[in-house]
C-alpha cells in the first residue's frame, strides 16, 4: 500500500475514533489522534498480521502500551478486518468487549492487555526474546507514551533489549510532549529521549510521527541493526488534526460538546488527502 | 440502582477530602501531598495553587511516588500520597510494605476512585483487592469512608494520627448518612440505623445502598440494622460480636472483592469471637473481571441493587434457626 492510501486510511480513522468519543461520552482523544498514523502505517504496511487467524504464531506481535488510546486501535483492527466495523458504536457500552483499555481475552487481534502505564515494554521484552529462541522471523512493536516513560519498569525492560540484543523489537515513543495534567516539561521531563536510549545501547531514531513516508521507512526491516533493539521517537501532536486539540493539554479525555465536534469533523473531512 | 436520590444531594467525596486537605494545609505547613500525574483526577489543583512547594508530582511513577512519600515522612513532613487506587496499592505494594508497613512511616495513602469508580475503563482500573492486599499488611489502618462528612473526618483523624495509613475514596456520587459534627474513630463502627432480625454491615459507596436495602426490608416487616464498618483493620469486633448476638444473621456488602474484603474480615471475627455461628452471607464482586459498565450499572449487576441486597438477606433468613 502506498503512503496516500495510508494517510486515506489514517483519515478515516481518526473520524470513525473522533465519532466514537462523541457518542460514547469518553475516550482519550488526545492520545489517540497522536498515535493514530502510527498505529496505521503498522497495520496496514508494516505488519504481518492475518485477521482470520489472529494468533498465527508467526505473526508480527504489535502492544499499545498506552492502552488508554485503546479506541484508535480498535478502530484500526476493525479497518483490518479482526472485529466487524459497527461493533466499534458499542465502545464502553455495558458488556462490549470494547472497554477503555484493550483485552487479548475478548478482542481478536490484541496481544496483551494493556491500561496500567508500563506494562508493555517488559512484554515486549519477552515477546521478542521467545521469537529468538524460536528461530523466528517475526517482528514485535511497543508503542509507549512519552509520559509512560518515567514508569521505571520501562528502563528496566529498555536494559534488558539491549542486553539480550533483541534487534527484532523496536519501541515507538509517541512523543507528544503532553501526559495527563500537564506538559512533560512540567512534571518530569525526559526530553530529550533519544541520547537516553542511546546510551542504554538502543539504535535510535527521530521521525515526525505524523509524516506517513517517514513512519514506513523508519519502520521497515531493512532499517535493522543487528544486535540492536531499536527505537523510534516518534515527533508527534496530542490532539493532532484538529486546531483546538493540537498540542493543548486540555484534551488528554476532554469530551467535545456537539459544536466542538462538528467543527473537529469538519477540520478532519476538508484534511483528507 | 432502584432507589435513585436526587442529583444535587449525591457528592463526590473527592472536595470533601481537598477542601479538608487544604484546610489542615494551611495550619500546618508540614502537610504535602504527592501524586503521580494525578492533579486533575485527584482534585489537588486547589492545594498546588496555595502551596505550590507543597504538591510533589513525580510523574507517571508509583513505586517512586510511594518511596518518596516514606522520605518525607522521614524528614517531618505529613505527606498525603494521592494516586488512583488500582496503581498506587497494586503497582507500589512493596513499597506499600516495605517502606511505610515494616518501616513504620506516617504515609497518608490516599486511594482516589478506588473499587469500580472507573467502571468502563475496564478491570485494570478496578481497584476491588485493595482491602485484601492492605489489610494483610501489619500498621496501616484500612478505611473507607461512606460520604462527604465521614470522609473529612477521616482525613482529620489521618494528619493527626501517627503512622502510616491508607485511605479508600471514590468518585461514585452519594448523599450524606452523617451528621455534619460527626468525628472519625478508628476502629470504630457506627449504627446507621437500628434493627434485630438481620445486620447489614457496608462501608464506602456501599452504606448508602445498605441504608436503602434497610427501608425495603423494612416495608416488608423485616428489621435491618445498619453497620457503617470504614475502617477494615483494624475491624470492631465487638460491633460484630453484638450483631450476631442481637440480630442472628449477617450480610455484608463491599465494592470489593469477596475474596478477602470486608466480608472475609467480617467472617473472621464471627468464626474466631461469637460463642455461637450466625448465618452470613457477603456481597461484593464474585471473583471475577468485571464486564464493561459504569460503576453504578457493576454493582447492580453483581448484586448490590438495594432490591438485589434485600433479596440477599431475605434469602439469608431462610437459613436462620
Ligand atoms: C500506572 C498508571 N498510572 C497512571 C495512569 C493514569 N494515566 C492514564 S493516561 C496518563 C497520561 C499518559 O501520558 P502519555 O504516556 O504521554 O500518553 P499520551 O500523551 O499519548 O496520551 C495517565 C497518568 C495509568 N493509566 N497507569
Ligand atoms: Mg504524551
Amino acid at each position: 500500500m502506498n503512503t496516500h492510501d495510508l494517510r486515506v486510511i489514517a483519515n478515516r480513522v481518526r473520524r470513525r475514533d473522533l465519532q466514537a468519543v462523541f457518542e460514547a461520552g469518553a475516550g482519550h482523544i488526545g492520545g489517540e489522534l497522536s498515535v493514530t498514523d502510527l498505529l496505521t502505517a503498522l497495520y496496514f504496511k508494516i505488519m504481518s498480521v492475518d485477521p482470520a487467524n489472529p494468533r498465527a504464531p508467526e505473526r508480527d506481535r504489535l502492544v499499545l502500551s498506552k492502552g488508554h488510546t485503546a479506541l484508535a486501535l480498535y478502530v484500526v483492527l476493525a479497518e483490518k478486518g479482526f472485529i466487524p466495523k459497527d461493533e466499534i458504536a458499542t465502545f464502553l457500552k455495558p458488556h462490549s468487549r470494547l472497554n477503555g483499555h484493550p483485552n487479548r481475552t475478548k478482542v481478536p487481534g490484541v496481544e496483551t492487555n494493556t491500561g496500567p502505564l508500563g506494562h508493555g515494554l517488559p512484554v515486549g521484552v519477552g515477546m521478542a526474546t521467545a521469537a529468538k529462541l524460536n528461530r523466528a522471523n517475526w517482528r514485535t512493536f511497543v508503542i509507549t507514551g512519552d509520559g509512560e516513560m518515567q514508569e521505571g519498569s520501562n528502563w528496566e525492560a529498555i536494559m534488558s533489549a539491549a542486553q539480550l540484543k533483541l534487534d527484532n523489537l523496536t519501541l515507538i515513543i509517541d512523543h507528544n510532549r503532553l501526559q495527563q495534567g500537564a506538559r512533560l516539561a512540567d512534571t518530569n521531563d525526559l526530553a530529550p529521549l533519544a541520547p537516553k536510549l542511546a546510551a542504554f545501547g538502543w539504535d535510535v531514531q527521530e521521525i515526525d510521527g505524523h509524516n506517513m513516508d517517514q513512519i514506513c521507512a523508519v519502520l521497515d526491516a531493512g532499517q535493522i541493526v543487528t544486535g540492536k533493539p531499536k527505537c523510534i521517537v516518534a515527533h508527534t501532536n496530542k490532539g493532532h488534526g484538529v486546531s483546538f486539540m493540537s498540542d493543548n493539554v486540555a484534551w488528554h479525555h476532554k469530551v467535545p460538546n456537539e459544536e466542538q465536534y462538528n467543527q473537529a469533523m469538519t477540520e478532519l473531512k476538508e484534511a483528507a488527502p | 440502582m432502584n432507589a435513585p436520590v436526587e442529583p444535587a444531594k449525591m457528592h463526590d467525596c473527592r472536595d470533601a477530602f481537598v477542601a479538608t486537605l487544604e484546610q489542615l494545609g494551611a495550619a500546618n505547613a508540614d502537610i504535602v501531598a504527592v501524586c503521580n500525574d494525578s492533579v486533575g483526577s485527584s482534585k489537588l489543583a486547589g492545594f498546588r495553587d496555595k502551596f505550590p512547594e507543597r504538591l510533589i508530582n513525580v510523574g507517571i511513577a508509583e513505586q517512586n511516588m510511594v518511596g518518596v512519600g516514606a522520605g518525607l515522612a522521614n524528614g517531618g513532613k505529613i505527606p498525603f500520597v494521592c494516586a488512583a487506587a488500582p496503581f498506587l496499592t497494586g503497582r507500589a505494594l512493596e513499597q506499600i510494605k516495605a517502606d511505610v508497613a515494616y518501616s513504620e512511616t506516617n504515609v497518608k495513602l490516599v486511594g482516589i476512585s478506588s473499587g469500580l469508580a472507573y467502571g468502563e475503563l475496564g478491570a485494570t482500573h478496578h481497584s476491588i483487592e485493595d482491602f485484601a492486599w492492605i489489610r494483610a499488611l501489619p500498621n496501616v489502618p484500612v478505611i473507607a469512608p461512606a460520604d462527604r462528612i465521614e470522609t473529612a473526618a477521616v482525613i482529620e483523624w489521618a494528619a493527626g494520627f501517627e503512622g502510616g495509613c491508607f485511605l479508600r475514596l471514590s468518585r461514585v456520587g452519594v448523599p450524606d448518612l452523617f451528621a455534619e459534627n460527626h468525628r472519625f474513630e478508628l476502629g470504630r463502627a457506627n449504627v446507621l440505623r437500628k434493627g434485630s432480625d438481620v445486620t447489614l454491615i457496608a462501608n464506602g459507596t456501599l452504606s448508602y445502598r445498605a441504608m436503602t436495602a434497610a427501608d425495603l426490608l423494612d416495608a416488608k416487616g423485616i428489621s435491618a440494622r445498619v453497620l457503617n464498618m470504614a475502617t477494615v483493620r483494624p475491624i470492631d469486633t465487638e460491633a460484630i460480636v453484638s450483631a450476631a448476638a442481637e440480630t442472628g444473621a449477617i450480610v455484608t456488602c463491599e465494592e470489593h472483592t469477596v475474596f478477602g474484603g470486608l466480608g472475609s474480615a467480617v467472617a473472621e471475627v464471627v468464626v474466631d469471637e461469637c460463642p455461637v455461628p450466625v448465618p452470613m452471607k457477603r456481597l461484593g464482586v464474585p471473583g471475577v473481571f468485571a464486564p464493561t459498565g459504569s460503576a453504578n450499572f457493576l454493582l447492580d449487576e453483581f448484586g448490590m441493587s438495594p432490591q438485589g441486597i434485600a433479596d440477599s438477606v431475605t434469602d439469608l433468613l431462610k437459613r436462620k434457626r
